[in-house]
């Protein structure tokens, strides 16, 4: 049996039963414990976070004081950081990086996994073990050959070999969840589509990917993600800091004496915070997407 | 109608549907592999020109390497500690989180924090908390009388190591209790209100039928986090970049720091570290096989 028919259908974030849920609200000093250490740990993983921003906010002369927070919080190192650092370059590449590689992803994986998830054809069990296997290898542990590669090909410092790179090492994700979505939608809808004289593309477009939406989108979510926090790609592969992506180019704040840590962590903040809000909006689907995608 | 538009799409063949995917894992994937094995075997200058053969000589230059059997041994070490601490700590936070209670969907997006920001920006974050002179968490654990004073805790290996695990947990905890929180919603209702009937004890019902029952998601957690933690590059490098010297380097930050003084050492390093992450996929091939087999 091949791997993907074992993948089941997404499942809905669902509550816990009504009848758990009464209980549960009768237990009052339980639920008083269980929140309070839900926030208490809330709190811990938010407070390194807070500190960056605390920090983006000191002014120069206050960055050796060890107090909790600075005597008054200078708001223009957020507008200043962009003179002092190629921050608008590093912030273009990593855009240009993001969004395109999660287009080639797209553009790429959703023929493979629909092809795969409708057709059982000679060497598809190969593909999708490469397609594991892919997953499995992360770039840290191919950096030497990805330099040498993209090196002789005189392609160092070039956004398209960041894109190719990005797309390639998030691809086997995004074929898996792909996958498994369209499996999990029954082919007699496209057939019906067809019947109606949608044509196979038509089907394809107006029916299947309408109801494989969530799945495209959790795929084009964490490729983004994926894509925009890379960081050993983008420092062995760009090393100009014009050309660099921005979790690299902050490093440039880091000096041989003295290290920019204001500027460094507003760089972060304009990094970070983007992405924190996207991730807020998929906090539903990460459980289900996680469920099709590889709980099985 | 479903048979002949079967034989339709499959008459083109899966190449056009699958062949770009194939195409971009060849290109980015399997070719560094390639370059990289071959690389090991060569005489590469700083600035990169190949100076003919080098045969073995890389290989033995690496095994002689004074740092390299410490590196080895903290790389295991280090990628056991992170991955055996980050499931113990996540099933914990997995079950938490499940509970119903006031603020849950708050709680839940702060702990999805670490793994919307990219590592090498909270490793560096964490960095500058644990600074000497002005670091929030010497300035809190100094007015808790903790310590007596701010400590250099990256300075010295000994405390340099126990503070990487943590950050290195940190990051990996958001993922890891999803992907649990995942597998506990595949846990159906009834058999809790079985179990509850029988008059089973709470920590009896979750070794007996929750972890059994999570086990998939388990297996999940366990392998992704392998591989992440013992790549996992970002939180070291931003943390003290493998040093002093290379006390506190896993196997692929002194393959970075051998990049620069003799790239073909370096590639064979990597091609040890690729040898060790096939190691570690073919045994998650095998045991994935066994859990099916156990599964049905």
């Amino acid at each position: 049996m091949s791997a993907v028919q074992t993948v089941a259908a997404p499942r809905r974030p669902g509550a816990p039963s009504a009848a758990a849920a009464v209980r549960r609200r009768t237990l009052r000093p339980r639920t008083v414990i269980i929140a309070g250490l839900a926030w208490l740990l809330a709190a811990v993983f938010v407070l390194p976070y807070v500190e960056m921003v605390i920090t983006s906010l000191r002014p120069a002369d206050e960055l050796r004081d060890a107090t909790y927070l600075p005597r008054h919080f200078q708001w223009s190192n957020l507008i200043d950081v962009w003179r002092e650092s190629n921050l608008g370059d590093n912030l273009r590449v990593t855009l240009l990086v993001a969004g395109g590689s999660t287009l080639l992803v797209l553009l790429v994986a959703l023929p493979a996994a629909y092809y795969t998830a409708r057709v059982r054809f000679r060497g598809r069990t190969l593909f999708l073990l490469l397609v594991l296997v892919t997953q499995m290898f992360q770039p840290t542990s191919l950096l030497v050959g990805l330099y040498r590669e993209f090196y002789q090909f005189g392609m160092l410092n070039s956004v398209w070999t960041l894109i190719l790179c990005n797309g390639a090492f998030n691809l086997a994700f995004a074929i898996w969840i792909l996958t498994a979505y369209i499996g999990s939608i029954p082919v007699e809808l496209e057939e019906a589509a067809m019947i109606d004289g949608l044509g196979r593309v038509g089907a394809l477009v107006r029916v299947t990917l309408p109801l494989a939406l969530p799945g495209v989108v959790t795929a084009v979510i964490f490729t983004f993600i994926a894509a925009w926090n890379e960081f050993v790609m983008g420092l062995t592969l760009s090393t100009v800091p014009q050309s660099q992506p921005l979790t690299v180019g902050i490093n440039n704040f880091i000096g041989n004496y003295t290290v920019q840590w204001n500027y460094l962590f507003a760089g972060s903040v304009v990094a970070i915070v983007p992405v924190v809000i996207l991730f807020a909006f998929i906090e539903r689907h990460v459980v289900s997407g996680l469920t099709a995608g590889s709980v099985k | 109608m479903t048979h002949k538009s079967r034989s339709g799409l499959a008459r083109l063949g899966p190449l056009p549907w699958i062949g770009p995917a194939v195409l971009l894992i060849l290109v980015v994937v399997v070719w560094p592999v390639y370059e990289m094995v071959r690389t090991s075997f060569l005489k590469i200058s700083t600035s990169g020109f190949v100076r003919g053969s080098a045969g073995t000589d890389k290989y033995q230059k690496l095994f002689d390497e004074p740092d390299f059997g410490h590196v080895l041994t903290w790389t295991v070490i280090w990628t056991l500690t992170v991955v055996g601490l980050t499931i113990l700590i996540s099933l914990g936070l997995a079950q938490l989180f499940n509970q119903q209670f006031p603020g849950r969907r708050v709680t839940r997006w702060a702990l999805i924090a670490p793994w919307a920001a990219s590592v090498l920006m909270t490793s560096i974050g964490f960095k500058w908390m644990l600074n000497q002179t002005a670091g929030v968490l010497n300035t809190a654990m100094t007015d808790l009388g903790l310590i007596d004073k701010p400590e250099d805790w990256l300075g010295d290996p000994s405390t340099a190591w126990p503070w990487m695990i943590f950050v290195a947990v940190f990051v990996s905890l958001p993922f890891t209790t999803y992907t649990l929180l995942a597998g506990l919603q595949t846990v159906p209702g009834e058999v809790y209100e079985a179990a509850k009937v029988d008059g089973t004890s709470t920590w009896q019902t979750y070794l007996r039928i929750t972890l059994p029952l999570l086990r998939p998601a388990l297996l999940v957690g366990v392998v992704i986090n392998l591989i992440n933690v013992f790549n996992s590059f970002p939180v070291i490098w931003g943390m003290t970049q493998g040093g002093p010297a290379s006390d506190t380097a896993t196997t692929t930050v002194f393959m970075y720091q051998l990049l620069n003084t003799d790239m073909g050492e370096s590639a064979a390093l990597s091609v040890v570290n690729f040898a060790l992450v096939v190691v570690m996929v073919l045994f998650f091939l095998k045991v994935s096989r066994w859990n099916q087999e156990e599964g049905r």
